[in-house]
């Protein structure tokens, strides 16, 4: 059905959610864009009208930066952060967390699953 | 938070001092203990001796560089490894 930037097709959810499905607009940007648009924030997906998502769909894939556009913007300063070899560059290429967050524990989403490393096996020496 | 604009980058006044004499005679690692001044536009191009805690990491500056801080290119920290390093485990790899 209703076809903004791209994929994000959110039916049975009230706009005001649904938007957030696109990568790159959050419950902060969603507030803003049906502010700008005048369009019902309860109104559901499937019960938009052709009128409305048109609107939605010209201020969104015009004024914010999203999707793809997005996802390239972000890996690129990642990769320029990785290029110049700081500190953080550093850290996103060790997959480690980049904001000085512990490592002692936790940190798993960075790390991604427990691999336990070098236990000493019985009679080796 | 960041740094209020009107203030503008901090450099260590010795270390301006030191590539001002830099531009004039020849070109060589500048060392510095200064890992707090932020890299501007002037440093392009030098390479800087900073230093970790320990000993002094060459840095040189490419433009892409600018607006970090000189500290972020010198690691201080050095990773040891994990798990038992017996000789044979070594030897095996």
């Amino acid at each position: 059905m209703a076809r903004i930037a791209g994929v994000e097709i959110p039916p049975n959810k009230k706009i005001r959610i649904g938007l957030t499905s696109i990568y790159g607009i959050g419950y902060s940007l969603t507030k803003e864009i049906i502010s700008k648009t005048g369009v019902n924030p309860d109104t559901q997906g499937k019960n938009l009208t052709e009128d409305e998502v048109n609107k939605l769909r010209r201020i969104i894939e015009n004024d914010y930066k999203i999707e793809g556009e997005l996802r390239r913007q972000v890996s690129s300063d990642v990769s320029r952060l990785i290029h110049i070899g700081c500190y953080r560059g550093i850290r996103h290429k060790k997959g480690l967390p980049v904001r000085g967050q512990r490592t002692r524990s936790n940190a798993r989403s960075r790390k991604g699953p427990r691999r336990t490393l070098g236990k000493k096996k019985k009679g080796t020496k | 938070m960041g740094r209020s604009k009107k203030k503008g980058f901090y450099v260590e006044p010795s270390l301006l001092k030191k590539i001002e004499k830099m531009k004039k005679g020849k070109k060589e690692s500048i060392k510095t203990w200064s890992r707090r001044s932020m890299i501007t536009p002037d440093f392009v191009g030098y390479t800087f001796a900073v230093h970790n805690g320990k000993d002094f990491r060459n840095v040189y500056i490419t433009e892409d560089m600018v607006g970090h801080r000189l500290g972020e290119f010198s690691p201080t920290r050095k990773f040891g490894r994990h798990g038992a390093h017996t000789k044979r485990t070594i030897t095996v790899k």
